[in-house]
């Protein structure tokens, strides 16, 4: 994949929008063959208040997509959508359809195990396990039974790794705990985490918020690698980030999903207002 | 009652101390056309403190050694001869019978002339200190009052003074709980060592027959003081409690942590620390009234022969007991693991109790550990459920359906009764407290430590 | 990497699949298990109290026999109660009095009882039938009708429908606690007494009436039908008092000493632990301090309610001043520093802005520990107070025994089938109150709760 495309100086810039579609568009091209996930009128209720305005949105299978915002816009409550991690919140309350391959994931039958073993989480904070980075790794597929013997295990944890670029950092210190690793390393600990149960979708709420920059730069780069065989959907404050990275980015505001577009669209061509005056950097 | 008056006319003055440093720093700041450093109510209380506390400690001073003084003095006036004649116990009675004539209460057939003669003496001598005591402890606050009212002035840092006197006061009622220890450590100390003089601290912690017989059978008759079958009793019934207490403590404060919805949490949790609230005796007869008849009645229905008292009926009981403290302290440490460690586990496709089993609990783990220890040394420390429901067998064996002896229930059995310090019967009650409370004191100590350590994990 | 991440997909989805069902099994048996556990927890409290209530509360009712009593003039043969004279001493007024009183105590007031007994069965008894009839009533009576007379001597030659407590074996035959197909030799009563209780039942003359003894009496070895709590109450009480007016100022400052003005160092880390460690000190240890300290050291009197006030105070400390550093430290800092701003002085802050706000959590703690202290029974049992006193204690240097500590002397009394239900009635008693204190802290807490 070509990374140099997405430099930072190219994203946000009031190039014309005639230049920024041709890049756009390949990637979106290559993506666009098949909706992965998809949201039809999504409404999200925390108690009686309404966090979520009926949202439409489809997900491209292998895209990156973004989602930005000003704080409280809904952007990280609708992502915990999409694998039901709003779940756990008692007051939480989803009404509409999100369906994962055309099939409906608030539905009755269907299993949240199974459900978050295709579409994966990454959060804001490093989360790792208080356990050695072995096993923190090997927890995901320890606890769905995906490896039959310790070989097995030990070359998921091994590929995991490697994917999340951390292999060379930390194969001498397999059985450390991983949260003795630096935060940067933490996040692509828990990206790995991810990785090893094979999801077919990642979602990422914020995942270089608590990360200094050149730890910010190591999992923008992953994410990149990643996105030729995951579909990944993250969550941002920052613009140029999503600029960087995203094919794809959507524009929350105030619980409505205001517009979504290629990347370069978004920011060099916005069609409403709201998102002009956002990422011109009138609010937010 | 002449203490209370003297009290009284104490309290007074400061009153009076009061209103004329009050009035006095008005008039200083009125008259020199100057600010006073305080406001004057500082003052007020700064001359009240000094016309006060001298006094006081004074009459605390007094208090403490007067009685004794006149004692000293009224046993001096005594005949010689009837006082060599005496051993220390008569001696107290005559002193008590003077003390009766003295204070008008009288005794039986009136008294004898030496008796009277005492009498009359004490009363003398004790009016004598009333009244010395009353113009002593006068002049002295009236003194305290002048000296202080002079000192007034804009410059007199009078707030600066009254707060030090505030900060030392609190101070020293936070010095009372080192005392506490110290009077815990010491007084037990003191009593156990004079129990090792009777019995070899080797035959008392290594001994494993437990037989005290009585300390009026003679000083010929000394009986065996082996710590052994009692540290036993204590361990059995403590361990039966914490295997009662621990499963159902630590399960429900995991369902009402994680599962359980916030109706029940707000119905079920109040109840549930009910059960910590309730005394110990309460325990004790719910143990010898239910619980051991009810095992007696499995017993006859397996055909095996329970005893109504036994080590399980007392455990049992105890478990029950520290349910709530296991439940309450594990939930507090459960709730303490941070949502995102959940949230990393659930998002991986664990379900539920997988997540508490794989990630919450061992997470929590020093925590829960500490509390644990916490509820052993209640366990090992608690008195009243043994005494009712344990047995008191002070034997060896491994049947925890047989009647046991803790160390707790000894303590009471050696010193309920005729209170005679100078026996080991009596003595080895301290030389066992001291060994509860080293033991509970290592317990409470690293389960602290342990708490301590993880909550700063998660801040 | 054998697999492709299509494969390893496919691979993992058959795979979970497959055992999602032992997993969900697994989660249902966990979450129930819990809920097991919740339910053990209420369902033992829920035994507890229905064995204690089921128990106790027929206490509060006892077997009373209502009966006519004629002050008979012949049997009452006294001459006036003496007064006090000018100029007479307190010793021979005492004297005098005493003499009188002996004179009171010798007049045969069972006889009276007899004799009403006997108009109440409508027969004679004779007097080897004594035993039996006397039986009936508790023995205490006697004491009670002359301390009637003694208060009003006016009723000689009057007769009077006197309330009289039946004796306790009439109490554990009429309430059914013991099995009334037992052979006479292991029945409490005799054939002639149960007889006559059956008449007695039959006319109204003996029936149920609320028990005011278990309030007004003190404890009794010889009639144990009139055995009641005045005396540990009014002990508990007095203790309670030294508790309140010791641990609570001195908990508190020592509180605020340490949470407000003490220096963070070894000196504070080391009263920090030792409060904890306090609070964790088996309350036996507190016992055994007494003893040897206030009772050997210092030669308190043995048995008094000021010993226990000061054991309990000790034990009862840590509590408090847990609780109320806890409330102190929940006051933001804000407020202290919007108090130092303004130029007030770290006492006056503390004093005029943080105490009060910290009031409703201190109280609630104090309540606690107070309620706490008001159940304690082992370390009483150090200092004595599980001696026998007959009367109620006037100030807390009398002897006096203590409401935890008199279920304790009722549960041991030989006399099972009467006592378990009058142990279970204290139970209620002592529960009673310390409920309500906890309450007390509960409303406390809920009326004044501040959110910053």
């Amino acid at each position: 994949m070509d990374t140099s495309t997405h430099s930072p100086s190219q994203a946000p810039s009031a190039a014309t929008p005639s230049v920024s579609l041709g890049n756009g568009e390949s990637r979106i091209s290559r993506a666009k063959d098949k909706v992965k996930l998809k949201a039809e009128s999504v409404d999200v209720f925390y108690g009686d208040t309404q966090a979520i305005k009926s949202i439409d949105l489809d997900i491209f299978e292998n895209e990156v997509l973004a989602f930005i915002g000003p704080s409280g816009c809904g952007k990280s409550t609708f992502l915990r959508c999409l694998n039901r991690m709003n779940d756990t919140i008692d007051i939480c309350r989803v009404e509409g359809r999100i369906t994962l391959d055309g099939k409906d994931i608030y539905a009755p039958e269907r299993d949240v195990v199974l459900l978050r073993a295709q579409v994966g989480i990454v959060f804001q904070k490093p989360n790792p396990f208080p356990k050695s980075i072995y096993e923190n790794i090997a927890y995901g597929p320890r606890l769905h039974g995906l490896a039959k013997r310790k070989a097995e295990l030990d070359d998921i944890v091994e590929s995991s790794l490697r994917r999340a670029g951390l292999w060379e950092e930390v194969k001498d210190r397999l059985d450390k705990p991983g949260t003795g690793l630096s935060g940067g390393q933490q996040q692509r600990l828990c990206i790995a985490r991810t990785v090893a149960v094979s999801p077919d979708v990642i979602l990422m709420d914020e995942p270089c918020s608590a990360l200094d920059p050149i730890a910010t730069a190591k999992v923008e780069q992953l994410i990149d690698e990643l996105s030729e065989s995951y579909t990944i959907v993250m969550v941002t404050h920052n613009m140029q980030q999503a600029a960087r990275v995203a094919d794809r980015t959507a524009f929350f505001h105030m619980g409505d999903l205001v517009e979504v577009d290629s990347t370069d669209n978004i920011f060099t061509n916005p069609q409403d207002q709201r998102t002009h005056d956002y990422i011109t950097g009138r609010f937010g | 009652m002449s203490n209370l008056a003297l009290i009284a006319m104490l309290l007074m003055l400061m009153a009076l101390a009061y209103h004329l440093g009050l009035t006095r720093s008005r008039a200083v700041a009125s008259h020199r056309d100057v600010r006073l450093h305080s406001r004057p109510g500082y003052y007020g209380t700064l001359v009240a403190l000094w016309c006060g506390l001298p006094a006081f400690a004074l009459f605390l001073l007094w208090s403490l050694f007067a009685a004794q003084l006149v004692d000293t003095l009224v046993v001096q006036q005594l005949p010689v001869d009837l006082v060599a004649s005496l051993s220390d116990r008569e001696l107290q009675t005559l002193m008590r019978r003077i003390a009766a004539l003295a204070d008008g209460r009288g005794v039986a057939g009136g008294g004898s002339p030496e008796e009277l003669a005492a009498a009359a003496h004490m009363a003398r001598l004790e009016t004598i200190g009333q009244l010395s005591l009353a113009a002593v402890t006068a002049v002295v606050a009236v003194v305290g009052l002048v000296f202080a009212r002079r000192r007034i002035s804009p410059h007199w840092q009078a707030r600066n003074h009254v707060e030090r006197v505030i900060t030392i006061a609190l101070g020293a009622s936070s010095a009372i709980a080192i005392f506490t220890t110290i009077g815990i450590v010491l007084s037990m100390l003191g009593e156990a060592l004079r129990f090792f003089s009777f019995i070899h601290p080797a035959d008392f912690f290594f001994g494993t027959v437990w037989n005290p017989r009585f300390s009026s059978a003679g000083a010929g008759a000394q009986g065996q003081f082996g710590l052994l079958p009692l540290l036993w009793g204590t361990l059995m019934v403590s361990v039966i409690a914490l295997l009662v207490a621990i499963p159902v403590g630590l399960m429900t404060a995991i369902y009402m942590a994680e599962y359980a919805s916030p109706w029940l949490r707000s119905v079920a949790k109040p109840i549930i620390e009910i059960l910590a609230g309730i005394p110990t005796i309460v325990y004790g007869f719910f143990a010898l009234t239910v619980i051991g008849p009810f095992l007696s009645m499995l017993g006859d229905l397996v055909g095996i022969n329970i005893r109504t008292t036994s080590a399980m009926t007392a455990g049992i009981a105890m478990g029950i007991m520290i349910i709530p403290f296991v439940s309450s302290l594990s939930d507090d440490i459960i709730t303490q693991v941070p949502k995102s460690l959940r949230d990393g586990a659930l998002g991986l496709g664990a379900t539920k109790s997988e997540t508490i089993r794989q990630v919450v609990l061992p997470a929590a783990l020093p925590g829960i550990v500490g509390a644990f220890l916490l509820a052993a040394s209640r366990a090992i420390g608690e008195t009243m459920i043994v005494v009712l429901a344990a047995g008191n067998n002070p034997v060896l064996h491994a049947n925890p359906f047989e009647a046991v002896s803790t160390i707790t229930v000894t303590i009471v059995n050696q010193l309920t009764g005729d209170m005679d310090f100078a026996s080991p019967q009596s003595l080895v009650a301290f030389a066992l407290g001291l060994t509860l409370f080293v033991i509970t004191l290592g317990l409470n100590v690293i389960a602290l430590v342990v708490v301590r350590k993880y909550r700063q994990q998660y801040e | 990497m054998t697999l492709s991440i299509e494969q390893r997909r496919e691979h993992r989805l058959t795979t979970i699949e497959k055992s999602l069902a032992r997993r969900h099994r697994k989660e249902n048996g966990f979450r129930r298990l819990g809920l097991a556990a919740v339910l053990a927890g209420l369902t033992l409290v829920t035994i507890l109290f229905a064995s204690i209530l089921t128990k106790g509360i027929p206490a509060f009712w006892q077997a009373t026999l209502y009966t006519e009593i004629h002050f008979d003039p012949e049997v009452i043969d006294l001459p006036p109660a003496p007064v006090r004279e000018a100029g007479e001493t307190p010793y021979a007024f005492n004297e005098r009095h005493t003499q009188w009183m002996t004179q009171v105590g010798l007049v045969n007031w069972q006889s009276l009882i007899d004799a009403s007994l006997e108009r109440a069965l409508g027969e004679e008894v004779e007097p080897r039938q004594l035993r039996d009839l006397r039986a009936l009533v508790a023995s205490g009576e006697r004491y009670a009708l002359r301390d009637r007379f003694i208060a009003d001597p006016s009723l000689l030659g009057d007769t009077v429908t006197i309330k009289m407590l039946a004796g306790a074996d009439v109490d554990v035959w009429v309430k059914g606690n013991i099995d009334r197909d037992l052979p006479d030799a292991r029945q409490q009563l005799s054939p002639q007494s149960r007889a006559w209780i059956d008449v007695l039942q039959d006319e109204d003359v003996l029936r149920q009436s609320f028990s005011t003894a278990l309030f007004v009496n003190t404890d009794s070895r010889s009639s144990l039908a009139s055995a009641g709590l005045a005396g540990a109450f009014m002990g508990s009480l007095f203790m309670m008092l030294v508790v309140i007016a010791l641990s609570v100022p001195i908990g508190v400052s020592s509180a605020i000493y340490l949470e407000e003005f003490a220096p963070k160092n070894r000196l504070t880390d080391l009263i920090e632990i030792n409060i904890n460690n306090l609070a964790a000190v088996p309350s036996i240890v507190f016992g055994l301090l007494g003893a040897s300290i206030f009772i050997g050291y210092l030669g308190l009197p043995i048995s008094a309610p000021l010993v226990g006030g000061l054991v309990l105070t000790l034990m009862t400390l840590p509590t408090i001043i847990i609780a109320t550093r806890a409330s102190l430290r929940s006051i933001p800092p804000s407020i202290r520093q919007a108090a130092l701003g303004i130029g007030a002085s770290r006492v006056q802050t503390v004093f005029h802005h943080v105490l009060p706000l910290a009031l409703p959590g201190i109280l609630t703690g104090s309540i606690l520990g107070v309620a706490q202290a008001l159940g304690e029974t082992a370390p009483l049992l150090l200092i004595g107070m599980n001696a026998f006193v007959a009367n109620v204690p006037g100030t807390p240097l009398e002897q006096s025994t203590a409401l935890p500590v008199q279920i304790y002397l009722w549960q041991g009394n030989e006399l099972r089938n009467f006592f378990e239900a009058r142990t279970s009635a204290a139970i209620i008693v002592l529960l009673g109150l310390m409920l309500s204190l906890n309450a007390l802290a509960i409303w406390l807490r809920k009326k004044f709760e501040t959110r910053w």
